[in-house]
């Protein structure tokens, strides 16, 4: 960053003269920081899962949970600042509270991220604000099926068929882009989506203790937003492991 | 406090004192409506359009004050318009009537509005949502509202039958409303009618002089009763007389 | 026809329109009264539904209503539902106006997905739904502008069963037997001859029968009534609510009826 100290780095509403605002970068630095979270948007479902890296022993095991429910269909998983990614998942519940309200309808993934998005943007505007340090992955199954986004500091939103966030972000599209998402069945995409997350601590932040962290929601859930089923979870838990052994065995 | 005046007409407004009906069928929804706008006993307009376009594919009848229901209309059009252009994609029914039935029930102190909305969506193919007086929302196969709904209650639950096509469907709400209508002094004039598909929005309209006829009465002691005979000839006459005074 | 149900029965008034000559839907009236300044108005019910009733039986509770909703005396909607889940443990059940009804179950909806959302195992049991509800419409009461509805609450939570009623003055009660609107006179003295001293055995079977036994009555005796209505069990197995059943009813005894005294032919 070739502008650094030359004092358009200290508002969101100065850019620099090259054109970009380095307030949103530094959000974005934020992002890169944290456990990696993924989703996965499969042939009938969503699943999203979490690397919470767990920074002490006296945490409550499954305290400070990443991904959060929305409405009863839609869930959101974040990397970045935690207190962030709680504020903004507060604004989406109303967000989609509110849609329900005027329209009495179930309010579609897509309006929500959109009306999120706004709301993000808005953050890079002002120097009286600083834009949030989180990249918010977004799932649900719909009106018009199973949808995945993911929702950055600068308030860019696009969808996806695999996502991911945080530190491992690169190792884990890698290892989505393996497989077919659209055929896998949600059940499969558990499996998957616990191997990527053990890999990718493995690879990027192999000393440090975390928490895996699974919701899904779809065909398997009767549309709710919703844990991992702690049998299925245990046995996704335990191969990713168990994988890992492997390839250690191996190298 | 006197109940009874809280949903009266605010003084010298106009009234729709109105018959207006909505039936779905497979693959579409017909509505219609008469045309006759009343404020007291004269008929301020009597070729009012009161079916009420709301977006492509969704239409809504209109009951009770002419003002309180335009205004509403007018809200969710413009709601819908900017629903559309943000979303991408045509409104649903649903949403219409809901929108509808949110003004109805917020404002339901000062408004007599009782609306029918009817169309069709890619998600629920054709519906009908009836919104009466006090703001609740209703879904059903055939709607029937204002004052001269009341009249042709029994003839739409004998007659109704699920599964009809466009035409008879088209002749039910024909047949419905010039009863209504003959009925209820405050409905009369043409009766409208929109025939709502995925294709295309048609318009029908049957004039005030070409409706359907029913049984209009017989002066059964009149002059012109057949079967008098001769002996009660002169004494039906006096009646009749004293009938016409 | 006059198209406003709240006018429908009151006499023409003689004083200013003594031959009737005004058009009945705009009939006229005194327009103001001494405290017409000073009060504000309250709604009044107009889509309505009638009686609810509700018992506790040995496995949960068992509660009935009617599928009519009337616009004064016409009955205009003939297959509404009453009966409302809210979450797994709980039913609703409501008379009075509809509209009101309908916000009430938006509005549970609303807080239930808060709930759900909040994702910490917990959900909301049936008494905290009721004492939310009687918050509500207390609060609506005290703004003189209240839910127009008697609503009864029954639950099944954790091995306990909660029956309890609330109104829209935010009056709340609990007993083994409850009934809202006409049932309150007609059928709670049927349910609670059957119902009380026996929650704890009576088979679901028998509830059902005493329910149904007490909706035939209010058919027979409510005007604002139907033949036609939905049973909601709520138990260990979660909640349940009917389909529409039509009620059997007894008839033949009135064809030998002759005149209204000593007549006999």
């Amino acid at each position: 960053m070739t502008s650094i100290g030359t004092g358009y780095d200290l508002s969101a509403s100065t850019y620099s003269p090259d054109g970009r605002i380095f307030q949103v970068e530094y959000a974005n630095k934020a992002v890169e920081n944290s456990g990696t979270a993924i989703g996965i948007k499969c042939r009938d479902g969503v699943i999203l899962a979490v690397e919470k890296l767990v920074h002490s022993k006296l945490l409550v095991p499954n305290a400070n949970r990443r991904i959060q429910t929305i409405d009863r269909h839609i869930g959101l998983a974040t990397a970045g600042l935690l207190a962030d990614g709680r504020h903004l998942a507060n604004r989406a519940r109303e967000e989609a509270s509110n849609h329900r309200e005027t329209f009495r309808v179930q309010p579609p993934l897509k309006i929500v991220v959109d009306r999120l998005g706004g709301y993000t943007q808005a953050y890079t505007l002002y120097s009286s604000v600083r834009p949030f340090g989180v990249s918010s992955i977004l799932g649900a199954v719909d009106k018009d099926g199973p949808g995945l986004y993911i929702l950055e500091p600068s308030g860019v939103y696009l969808g996806y068929y695999g996502a991911a966030v945080g530190k491992g972000r690169q190792l884990a599209k890698t290892e989505l882009e393996k497989l077919k998402l659209s055929e896998m069945s949600m059940r499969d995409a558990v499996f998957e989506a616990a191997r990527i997350i053990y890999l990718v601590n493995e690879d990027a932040n192999k000393e440090k203790e975390f928490e895996l962290e699974m919701t899904w929601v779809g065909a398997e859930t009767n549309g709710l937003h919703v844990p991992v089923a702690q049998a299925l979870f245990d046995e996704a838990e335990a191969k990713a492991k168990a994988a890992m052994s492997e390839d250690f065995e191996e190298s | 406090m006197d109940h009874a005046e809280m949903q009266r007409l605010k003084a010298g407004e106009v009234n729709l004192g109105t018959s207006i009906m909505a039936v779905q069928f497979e693959g579409g929804v017909v509505i219609g409506a008469d045309s006759r706008t009343t404020t007291g006993s004269y008929i301020a307009n009597r070729v009012t359009d009161k079916l009420t376009h709301l977006h492509d594919r969704v239409y809504c009848c209109r009951s009770g004050s002419a003002a309180d229901t335009q205004a509403i209309a007018d809200i969710v059009t413009y709601y819908l318009q900017l629903l559309t252009q943000t979303n991408g994609e045509q409104p649903a029914v649903q949403t219409a009537a809901a929108l509808c039935q949110k003004m109805c029930y917020e404002n339901k102190d000062k408004l007599s509005a009782g609306i029918i909305v009817a169309g069709w969506d890619k998600e629920n193919g054709p519906s009908v949502y009836n919104i009466p007086l006090g703001g609740g929302l209703f879904r059903q196969p055939w709607a029937i509202g204002g004052s001269g709904s009341t009249y042709v209650y029994g003839y739409c639950d004998a007659t109704y039958q699920p599964g009809w096509g466009r035409d008879r469907t088209v002749q039910f709400v024909k047949e419905t409303l010039a009863l209504a209508m003959s009925r209820d002094g405050s409905s009369g004039g043409c009766i409208r009618m929109c025939v709502i598909t995925e294709e295309d929005v048609e318009r029908l309209f049957i004039p005030g002089d070409q409706l359907p006829r029913f049984w209009e009465g017989e002066e059964v002691l009149g002059v012109n009763s057949k079967d008098k005979d001769a002996h009660n000839s002169s004494r039906a006459q006096d009646l009749s007389m004293a009938v016409d005074a | 026809m006059d198209h406003f149900p709240t006018n429908w029965g009151r006499p023409r008034n003689d004083a200013i329109d003594l031959y009737g000559t005004y058009p009945i839907h705009s009939r006229p009236g005194p327009t103001t009264d001494a405290f017409s300044d000073g009060v504000q108005r309250t709604q009044q019910p107009i889509v309505t539904g009638t009686s609810v009733l509700a018992i506790k039986y040995k496995d949960g509770i068992m509660m009935a209503a009617d599928t009519l909703a009337s616009y004064g005396s016409l009955a205009r909607f003939k297959s509404i539902q009453r009966l409302h889940s809210v979450g797994e443990h709980t039913v609703i059940g409501a008379s009075g106006d509809l509209s009101d009804y309908q916000y009430i179950q938006s509005l549970l909806d609303e807080v239930m997905i808060e709930e759900f959302s909040a994702a910490d195992g917990h959900s909301l049991s049936p008494d905290e739904i009721h004492e939310f509800l009687s918050r509500v419409m207390y609060s609506r009461r005290s703004q003189m502008n209240p839910l127009w509805n008697s609503i009864l609450v029954g639950g099944f939570k954790n091995g306990k069963r909660f029956l309890a009623y609330v109104d829209l003055l935010g009056t709340t009660y609990s007993a083994s037997t409850l009934a809202t609107g006409y049932g309150s006179y007609i059928a709670q003295p049927l349910l609670r001859k059957a119902v009380e001293g026996n929650e704890d055995t009576l088979t679901e079977e028998q509830a059902r029968s005493i329910l149904t036994q007490s909706l035939r009555v209010l058919f027979y005796r409510d005007a604002r009534s139907l033949n036609k209505y939905q049973i909601a069990t709520i138990n260990a197995q979660g909640t349940h609510i009917s389909d529409p059943v039509t009620l059997d009813t007894e008839w033949s005894f009135a064809e030998g009826i002759r005149g209204y005294g000593s007549q006999t032919k």
